[in-house]
Parts: C-alpha cells; sequence; structure tokens
C-alpha cells in the first residue's frame, strides 16, 4: 500500500508499471473473493443435485434427511455468497480505486479501448508481448462485469425468487422476489432459467482459472499470488 | 325467474330442514378455510340475500371444466346451481338450445346489466377474425366482449381461459388467448386447472355470493386460498423427498413403495393447485396419491415444456428444444475444448519463444 500512497493518481502509469509490487487487493476484497470461490462450487454441486438428485437410498424415511440436508447446503451458501457480494459492493465505496474495477468499467476512456484491442490480439496469438496491468486487464476486466456480475446477480434475482416459494405468500423474499415468477412464465421456467444460469456460471469458472494460470505463467506479472497476498508483483521493469 | 327469492327461501322451498341448511354453512365454511365464526355469516347472507345471476359461457375448450363442476361435494353442485346461484346461460346444463337458448342469454343479459357473473370455459381464438370459434353464427371473441361488458366480475374457468392451454401450444395456429387479453377493463379472477378441482371452483362462486366481493388474489390473480401452495409443500410424498426416496423407474420397487415421483418428472414442485389437500371426486384421491407425477395443468405453459415425465424441462430458444443440462454441458465442452486448445497453442508459443531467445543469447555470447 505504502507504494502505491507515494504516487499521485494521474503521473502515475509510467512510474507505478516501473515498480516491481504494487498492493492491489485490499484483505476484504481477497476473502471475498475466496468465499464467493467456495460459496459457487457448493452452489453449482448442490444445484446440480436438485435437479439431478443421486440414487435413492433405501430404508426407512425417517432415517434419512439427503435432499434435506443437500437443500439445506444451497440455500446457506446462497445466503453467504448474497452477503459476501452485498459486501463486495459496499466495498467499492469504500475501497481503493481497484474495488472499484468490477462494477465501473471505464468504456468512455480512449485508452482502455486501445488496450481492449491489444488484449484480444494477445489472446488471439496476434501480439508478441503482452502489456502491464496494474488491475484487470481491459478484457478481463469486461467479462468481469459482463458475465461474473450480471451472471451473480441474474442467479440472486432467479435464486431468491425460487426460495421464496418455499418460504410462502408474504415472506420477505416473495415480497423483494416472487415478482420474477410471472415474469418468466411460471416457477418450472424461473428454475430452467437458474439451471441455464448455473451453467453460464460452470462456464464463467473454467475461463477464469484457465485465464488467471495461463496469466501466470505467460504474463509479465503475478495473478493467482496477488489474490492471496494482495500484491501485484511484475516480473520486469520495462515500462509498457 | 324470482329474483326476489333469498337463497334460504330457496333452499326452504326444496324441503331442506334448517338444520340441514346450517351444517351445510359450517361445510361451506370449512371448505374454504375460513374459521367456525364464518358459518353464522355465510348463513346470514344466504338468508338475505338474492340469487346472483350467472351467466356461464363456452369457447374453444373441452368441458372438462363444467365436467367437474358438475362434481362437486361440497357444497353439492346442485344446491350451487339450483339455491345459490341463477344459473342463467349454460350450454351444457340448460334445457334450451338454438334460438331460444341465444334468447335466455340476452334476456338475462338485459335484465341484470351490470350484476351478474360472467364464467367463462375455454379461450377466444384471434386469428381469420376469430372464425375458429363460431357460437349462436358469430365469432366467439364478440359475444365473449359484448357479455364482459354487463358484468360484476369475470372468472376465468381452467387453464384455457386462464393461459390459452392445449389450443394455445406452439405454433398456436388459431391463435388462441387467455381471456384478460381480450376482456382487459374487468377484474378477472383466475381458477386454472385442466380442469380445475370442483370444490376450488365452487368455492370460489360460494366466497363471491357470501362475501359479495372477490376472493384475495395472488400475483397472477388466482384466488390466495386455493393457490398459494404447492402440491409439493403438502404431498404426503414429501417425506420421501426429503429422504432422497425416488422412484426411478415406473415399475420399480420405489413405486410399490409409494417413493416421491421428483425423478420421473411430478410437476408437484413447481405447481400451484389445491389436489394435495382438497383432492378429487369428494375427497377420494389425486394423480400423485395414484402413482402418476403431477403434470403442473394449472400452470401457465405446461403444454409447451416437452415430455411430462422429464424432471429438466426444455428449453424453448432460438429453435432449440433441449433441457437445460443438455444446453449447458454441450456449451461448457465447446469452451472447455476451446480452453484445452488455446492452452496447447499458448504452451507451443511459449516454448517456441523460450527457445529462440535462448538461441538469441548463444549467439550474443
Amino acid at each position: 500500500m505504502a507504494l502505491e500512497k507515494n504516487l499521485t493518481p494521474e503521473d502515475s502509469h509510467e512510474r507505478v508499471r516501473r515498480q516491481t509490487a504494487v498492493y492491489v487487493y485490499e484483505a476484504p476484497v481477497r476473502l471475498w473473493h475466496w468465499i464467493t470461490a467456495f460459496g459457487v462450487l457448493t452452489l453449482v454441486i448442490t444445484g446440480f443435485l436438485i435437479g439431478r438428485p443421486p440414487p435413492s437410498v433405501s430404508g426407512e424415511a425417517i432415517d434419512h434427511y439427503l435432499m434435506g440436508y443437500i437443500r439445506f447446503a444451497h440455500f446457506a451458501a446462497a445466503y453467504v455468497v448474497t452477503l459476501a457480494f452485498i459486501g463486495r459492493i459496499y466495498w467499492a465505496f469504500v475501497g481503493n480505486h481497484h474495488s472499484r474495477e468490477l462494477f465501473l468499467v471505464p468504456i468512455h476512456r480512449k485508452r482502455w479501448w486501445g488496450e481492449l484491442w491489444h488484449e484480444i490480439r494477445w489472446y488471439l496469438f496476434l501480439e508478441r508481448t503482452p502489456r502491464k496491468y496494474i488491475g484487470h486487464n481491459p478484457l478481463g476486466q469486461l467479462i468481469m462485469f459482463g458475465v461474473f456480475v450480471v451472471g451473480m446477480v441474474f442467479m440472486i434475482i432467479t435464486g431468491f425468487a425460487l426460495y421464496s416459494e418455499g418460504t410462502g405468500v408474504g415472506s420477505w423474499q416473495d415480497q423483494l422476489f416472487g415478482w420474477v415468477i410471472p415474469l418468466f412464465g411460471q416457477s418450472q421456467d424461473v428454475h430452467t432459467w437458474h439451471r441455464l444460469g448455473m451453467w453460464f456460471m460452470v462456464i464463467f469458472v473454467l475461463t477464469h482459472v484457465y485465464v488467471a494460470v495461463r496469466e501466470d505463467i505467460m504474463s509479465r506479472q503475478s495473478m493467482t499470488s496477488t489474490m492471496l497476498s494482495g500484491w501485484r508483483l511484475f516480473k520486469d521493469d520495462r515500462p509498457d | 325467474m324470482s329474483n326476489t327469492e333469498t337463497f334460504y327461501q330457496v333452499m326452504r322451498r326444496q324441503g331442506i330442514t334448517r338444520r340441514s341448511f346450517m351444517k351445510y354453512c359450517s361445510l361451506t365454511a370449512a371448505a374454504l378455510g375460513l374459521g367456525p365464526a364464518y358459518a353464522l355469516q355465510i348463513a346470514h347472507a344466504m338468508e338475505t340475500k338474492q340469487r346472483t345471476p350467472v351467466i356461464w359461457l363456452n369457447g374453444l375448450e373441452c368441458t372438462c371444466c363444467s365436467e367437474s363442476f358438475i362434481r362437486s361435494a361440497h357444497p353439492l353442485v346442485k344446491d350451487v346451481v339450483l339455491s345459490m346461484i341463477s344459473l342463467d346461460y349454460n350450454e351444457l346444463l340448460m334445457a334450451s338450445a338454438g334460438h331460444q337458448a341465444q334468447a335466455a342469454l340476452e334476456a338475462s343479459m338485459e335484465n341484470h346489466w351490470g350484476q351478474y357473473i360472467l364464467a367463462v370455459e375455454g379461450n377466444p381464438p384471434l386469428n381469420e377474425d376469430g372464425m375458429f370459434c363460431i357460437s349462436g353464427g358469430k365469432p366467439f371473441v364478440e359475444k365473449l366482449k359484448k357479455s364482459a361488458e354487463g358484468a360484476k366480475a369475470v372468472i376465468a374457468w381452467g387453464s384455457c381461459a386462464s393461459w390459452g392451454c392445449v389450443q394455445a401450444a406452439r405454433p398456436n395456429p388459431t391463435q388462441a388467448v387467455p381471456i384478460d387479453k381480450v376482456i382487459t377493463d374487468k377484474p378477472v379472477i383466475k381458477v386454472p386447472g385442466c380442469p380445475p378441482i370442483a370444490e376450488v371452483m365452487t368455492g370460489v362462486i360460494t366466497y363471491m355470493l357470501t362475501f359479495d366481493r372477490i376472493p384475495e388474489l395472488d400475483r397472477q390473480r388466482r384466488p390466495k386460498m386455493f393457490y398459494s401452495q404447492r402440491i409439493h409443500d403438502k404431498c404426503y410424498r414429501r417425506a420421501h423427498f426429503d429422504a432422497g426416496q425416488f422412484v426411478e423407474r415406473w415399475d420399480d420397487d420405489n413405486a410399490r413403495k409409494g417413493y416421491c415421483l421428483y425423478k420421473v418428472g411430478c410437476k408437484g414442485p413447481t405447481t400451484y393447485n389445491a389436489c394435495s389437500t382438497v383432492r378429487w371426486n369428494e375427497g377420494i384421491s389425486f394423480p400423485i396419491q395414484s402413482g402418476h407425477g403431477c403434470i403442473g395443468c394449472s400452470e401457465d405453459g405446461f403444454w409447451d415444456h416437452g415430455s411430462f415425465y422429464d424432471r429438466l424441462t426444455n428449453v424453448n430458444l432460438f429453435g432449440i428444444e433441449k433441457n437445460a443440462d443438455r444446453v449447458g454441458m454441450a456449451a461448457a465442452g465447446v469452451v472447455g475444448t476451446a480452453i484445452a486448445a488455446h492452452a496447447a497453442v499458448s504452451a507451443i508459443k511459449q516454448t517456441t519463444q523460450r527457445k529462440k531467445k535462448e538461441a538469441e543469447q548463444e549467439r550474443n555470447s
């Protein structure tokens, strides 16, 4: 953090990129990331099993509560992930400027578009060397907002709408999210869309893990370790 | 037609004792889920109120709603038709036909303009100016609009009138639409189901007569008292669902043991209706009790979701008819393959670049 604080925001780009380490992800952001990672993993596994339950258990019904536990894990993880997401939105207001990257895509900046184009070319193997980025690269930022944030909001809204069916008419879940069900047609349609959303998130996770590992190896800055320590390390001191 | 007679007078005239009348009021209150005090309110209303005229129209439909209605046990349908309401026009039950029937309809509309309840079974097809359903020599949609104008309230019987049902299934050649697409200026109460439960039908009518207002409705305009919970919420097989005990195939041992029908496509978890509590045919049984999953007949669009026996129903998008898992797995497969290919190319690039660098360094040294 000290290093970044020595720099003024405007003159910074050149100077910051010459630094070898910048504190990017503050502790709450890192904590949120890993809570969400394990939460989404739980949600995908239990969600998959709710739509396609495991083979029947034998014996008396009174001795088992398998579907009950699976559903409980799903709902509990959903609450954790949702509350963490709300906390993350709060942190975008009070955290450092990197904490806002997830929600505010700077499409009004020319430089951003140039870097986006460069990044697309880098992923199509048309660029020889990648550029340095302190926070997200523009392509990453775009996917983070367009796929992850939008996907999360969609899953939270449809998820709570389905949950409201169990809590019943008049519950706060019903009052806040009950309108979703007639919007999609009926309950079964919301189930179908929620499941499509699950696959959307699975595809996001596949891509996210792949590009994080790839960037770790091929880019000029650290990735995975940054989400653990918060520090972005650069592998060379060329400015761009 | 004697409009001055109250319900109570009509019942007494038919030889019903006061004791039976009070019993009937209590049963009706119980059927509506009301407290014992309401039995007296119902009795009071029956003693003082005149019978409400009801005009019952049939559009594009199969008459299963009427067939269900005439099997109501609590209250008995004969009590509803002969004592509670003045059923002025009903194509299934009325003795008259042709011009005589038409005259009865017009007379009732004229005499009770603004007072009658319009009950609609079936829906109007709009394509070709409504020529796919002709009633009394005119398109049904005209008859519907005209009758709705003078109605106090409109009841949409069944899934046809409420959602469109089978005749509105893709690609819906006759362009059949739910009645609230045509009647937009009147309160429409939706009583979906294919057919709706008889006691639910008579229960809705009884409520409207007793309290002289429409029952409390949910977001989709269904009476809350019958449609606020899913079949699944009150299903007697729910314990097997929570335990994780399912019928895997129709002929397996689990089916004989009466396990949950979730895996063989039961739509109980997504269907709002009173089947698992009120049941059918004087409370004898309901589909799940008979060993067959719920098909979700009271839900919008149930006819267009693919097989009744699939847990995950079809997505109808861009001409695809596959369930969410097939769509999702295919997409994840494509992305997974793309990632693998991209990783391979990246690895090749990385090694060739490193080799080039090493060669350069060797040359320099």
